[in-house]
């Protein structure tokens, strides 16, 4: 009796801490407050500058520019949830429905001309462990809103922050820098770059990793 | 001390002592050039050889062919490592060696350094640097450039040398000195715009295209003021027929291309403002009828449905009169472009038998997958050859001129349309073609790619991609091991008598002498020498690893010590070597506007890398 006992109590033991483990899953706080945008100045270091916007589809405008400065945040709401590395704490890094804003808003405002799903092009890839103006949620709004010198436009202006703040989110999570229960929607285009959240944070892949097509 | 001061006075003396030699080299060069210049003796198809390379196309009619023969089939395989120097750029090496007398010049990618190299000093093993000039080209032009940074070379007329810039600008510099004499700016990188053409010299304007067609620029041909760089006239590819130059003498062949302001109706309401029809390949000029030829590039954005209409006047080319820019005749290759088929190919001036008549023609191997023969003083498409398994279209109506695309390949918002063939950078690219006199053959260095194609929702912003597709290619399904192709083609049969098959792109240029020889360069770094006679199929004769893959533009010159020699630049890069050059992620198949995918395994073949090459027999 004693020995039957044991093995149920000694499974339980391990399937409960289990049940709780697999138990995490996203949470979600509905509002989420965008940290604070004066973590960067007003400083352009591009001479590159995104302009004029035409909307050219029959069905919406393709962007929706805040035209206005930096916009502070709203006032009187409690931080989400724990921070994440860096001097700032974007909540919508835990924020499922915010990761797939951001996807949405890296394709109305052209990143995707230069940085592709990740595997970069004119500009370089965001899939991989390497980041020339810093990973942290704050150098990454910096590089969208400042721009940089070697061909990253500057987007002051043009995002209102809170968009900004999403799509920083998305840029990381594109190197499997969120948390894996944050998984974003599925995306309905060609078979591209591996799913943001499957992605290892791991250094550039220059050869051919299974066969895509 | 002592000797610190020794030195000095050592460096100074010889300073002096090589300031006075580079006078005399330069005096020289200058005085050999003055009665070489080009423009006097292109009234023919073979021009009296001078062992010089003065402009990319070797000659206006970019024919891309040398008279020497020193180097022949025969000797050809004992070909040896003369001299090479560092680029100090470690992107996509598209442009050519130019030589001028005994000295050589070579641009950059960006940042667009220029440098004179003197060849005599070469060959004797010295330090070849006579000059460097540094344009300082603006460092934010780098995130406009849609396929790398790449610039396809400078040109020499009149004791100066002329060349772009990636932020839109043209530069005049002394040929001996290396001092500037003049720099205009011609757009703004903030509306998308950059410079990679090589610019063309002749009747005293400099002719010179945008790029930009990723990022819903307006294209335009602008003529500078050879003297002072001032804009001549500037002759743009969309918008109202003032704008585009297209006045009393505009005759098109068609009837589809007749009617006023097509530049402007043929589009949604104001999107021939950022309609593309950029200009930056290649400028060809017929001496005969003292007409400019040239192409324009695709219109903007990618995605077709963004756009109804024929979109004039993109994917056409122009004939103009060099003087005012005035269009003589336009052909639309492209109608309603549905896969970024740029017609910016060249376009090279030949007088051939068409059909048992002499026609004055110009051969245009087309982006599209179709070789086209055009009468060059009217625009009427004599023929169009396919040159590759084309999916994307039937073929073109040589009643009307049109190409007839394949409705079941036509992109769709939303859909993604698989095994389009030609792929986005065509069956051919910007990588130039050569024409043989001797064997009647154009050499035509291009590629096998395939794709699957999906149009998606985009919008405007300037200064950004204005793009609106996910694409990803790969080897067209007739080889699906080779992406590249080296055709040597007959016009007046109409066929390929050999072709060459190379597992990456053939994407550097070519060259082809009186020697029978032809060169090119692979993506995987091999500098290669092919019998260029159609009864040997193709027979390489010779090759070398160089330190990194080529895409660049051979030259071949007669040295100052009387001797041929050979010369590339090696330096993958460009569109289709942007996965190497830029360091991309081969995990995005749709990265490079999907080019990654195709060339997938290059990073194990090569790595970056800047190196002028020169060959010679020993």
């Amino acid at each position: 009796m004693k020995r039957l006992n044991r093995f149920p109590l000694a499974a339980l033991a391990i399937a409960m801490p289990l049940a709780v483990w697999s138990c995490k899953r996203e949470e979600r706080s509905f509002r989420v407050q965008p940290p604070a945008a004066d973590t960067t100045d007003k400083v352009i270091v591009s001479k590159l500058r995104a302009g004029q916007m035409m909307a050219t589809t029959t069905q919406r405008a393709a962007t929706e520019p805040s035209g206005g400065p930096i916009a502070p945040p709203p006032p009187g709401i409690a931080p989400a949830s724990k921070p994440s590395a860096g001097l700032v704490h974007n909540g919508y890094e835990e924020n499922a429905y915010a990761v797939g804003e951001g996807n949405r808003l890296y394709l109305a405002y052209n990143c995707v001309g230069c940085h592709f799903h990740g595997g970069g092009g004119i500009g370089p890839p965001l899939m991989d462990d390497t980041w020339i103006y810093g990973s942290n949620p704050e150098q990454i709004f910096a590089t969208i809103v400042e721009g940089r010198p070697n061909g990253m436009p500057s987007f002051r202006g043009k995002i209102v922050d809170y968009q900004v703040w999403q799509i920083v989110a998305y840029v990381r999570s594109m190197s499997g820098m969120l948390s894996k229960d944050v998984a974003p929607g599925r995306d309905d285009h060609m078979a591209g770059a591996p799913p943001p959240n499957s992605m290892r944070y791991q250094p550039p892949q220059w050869s051919t990793v299974g066969t895509i097509r | 001390m002592l000797t610190g001061n020794w030195l000095r006075y050592g460096c100074h003396l010889r300073g002096v002592l090589a300031v006075a030699l580079l006078m005399t080299a330069a005096a020289a060069v200058h005085g050999a050039s003055t009665t070489t210049a080009p423009g006097t003796n292109q009234e023919t198809n073979a021009p009296h050889e001078d062992g010089q390379w003065t402009q990319p196309g070797k000659d206006y009619q970019n024919t891309r062919y040398s008279g020497l023969d020193q180097i022949n089939t025969e000797n050809v395989k004992n070909l040896k490592v003369s001299w090479e120097f560092s680029l100090g750029v470690n992107r996509g090496q598209e442009a050519p060696p130019i030589v001028v007398g005994s000295t050589m010049y070579v641009v950059t990618p960006y940042p667009n350094y220029c440098y004179a190299l003197d060849i005599d000093k070469a060959i004797k093993g010295e330090n070849p640097l006579k000059w460097k000039y540094d344009p300082k080209t603006e460092a934010a032009a780098q995130g406009v450039a849609c396929c790398d940074h790449v610039n396809r070379g400078c040109f020499y007329d009149d004791g100066k040398i002329y060349f772009n810039t990636l932020d839109v600008h043209t530069c005049c510099v002394d040929a001996r000195t290396g001092k500037e004499i003049w720099k205009t700016k011609l757009g703004d990188i903030n509306s998308g715009e950059s410079i990679t053409m090589a610019p063309l010299v002749v009747k005293g304007k400099v002719l010179v295209g945008n790029s930009g067609g990723e990022f819903g620029v307006r294209g335009w041909l602008t003529a500078l003021d050879q003297n002072d760089g001032h804009i001549v006239w500037r002759a743009y590819s969309t918008g109202p027929d003032s704008d585009c130059l297209i006045g009393s003498q505009f005759k098109p062949f068609y009837d589809w291309l007749k009617g006023k302001d097509l530049g402007v109706k043929s589009w949604p309401a104001d999107h021939w403002k950022i309609g593309g029809g950029t200009v930056w390949g290649w400028v060809t000029y017929d001496p005969d009828l003292d007409l400019i030829y040239y192409g324009t590039a695709n219109p903007g954005s990618w995605n077709p449905e963004l756009r109804p209409g024929d979109n004039q006047w993109s994917a056409t080319i122009f004939a103009r009169d060099p003087d005012t820019g005035q269009a003589h005749w336009a052909y639309q290759v492209n109608p309603h472009d549905l896969y970024d088929h740029d017609e910016i190919n060249e376009n090279i001036i030949l007088d051939l038998p068409v059909d048992g008549k002499d026609r004055k023609v110009i051969i245009h191997p087309g982006r599209n997958g179709y070789i086209y023969i055009i009468d060059r003083g009217t625009g009427e498409v004599l023929s169009a050859t396919p040159y590759i398994r084309n999916t994307a279209a039937k073929g073109v109506d040589l009643k009307t001129g049109r190409l007839i695309p394949n409705p079941e390949k036509a992109p769709q918002v939303g859909k993604v349309i698989r095994d389009i063939e030609p792929a986005s950078p065509g069956a051919k690219d910007w990588q130039p073609c050569a024409w043989s006199p001797r064997t009647k053959l154009l050499y035509i260095p291009h590629q096998n790619l395939a794709c699957d194609y999906e149009a998606v929702d985009t919008g405007y912003i300037a200064g950004t991609p204005y793009v609106g597709v996910n694409e990803t290619m790969y080897a067209g399904a007739e080889d699906p091991a080779h992406l590249g192709f080296y055709d040597a083609f007959d016009p007046v049969a109409k066929k390929i008598v050999w072709r060459i098959k190379e597992k990456f792109l053939c994407w550097s240029g070519t060259c082809v002498t009186a020697g029978d020889v032809a060169f090119y360069g692979t993506m995987d770094g091999y500098f290669k020498a092919i019998d260029a006679r159609p009864d040997q199929g193709g027979k390489e004769l010779w090759k070398f690893k160089v330190a990194s893959g080529i895409v660049g533009q051979p030259t071949t010159f007669k040295g100052p010590d009387g001797k041929q020699y050979v010369a590339i630049l090696s330096g993958v890069g460009g569109w289709a070597g942007a996965l190497v050059s830029g360091d991309l992620d081969v995990r995005d198949p749709t990265g490079a506007l999907g080019f990654v995918n195709a060339v997938k395994e290059l990073p194990k073949y090569t790595t970056k890398g800047g190196v002028l090459y020169v060959f010679g027999l020993p």
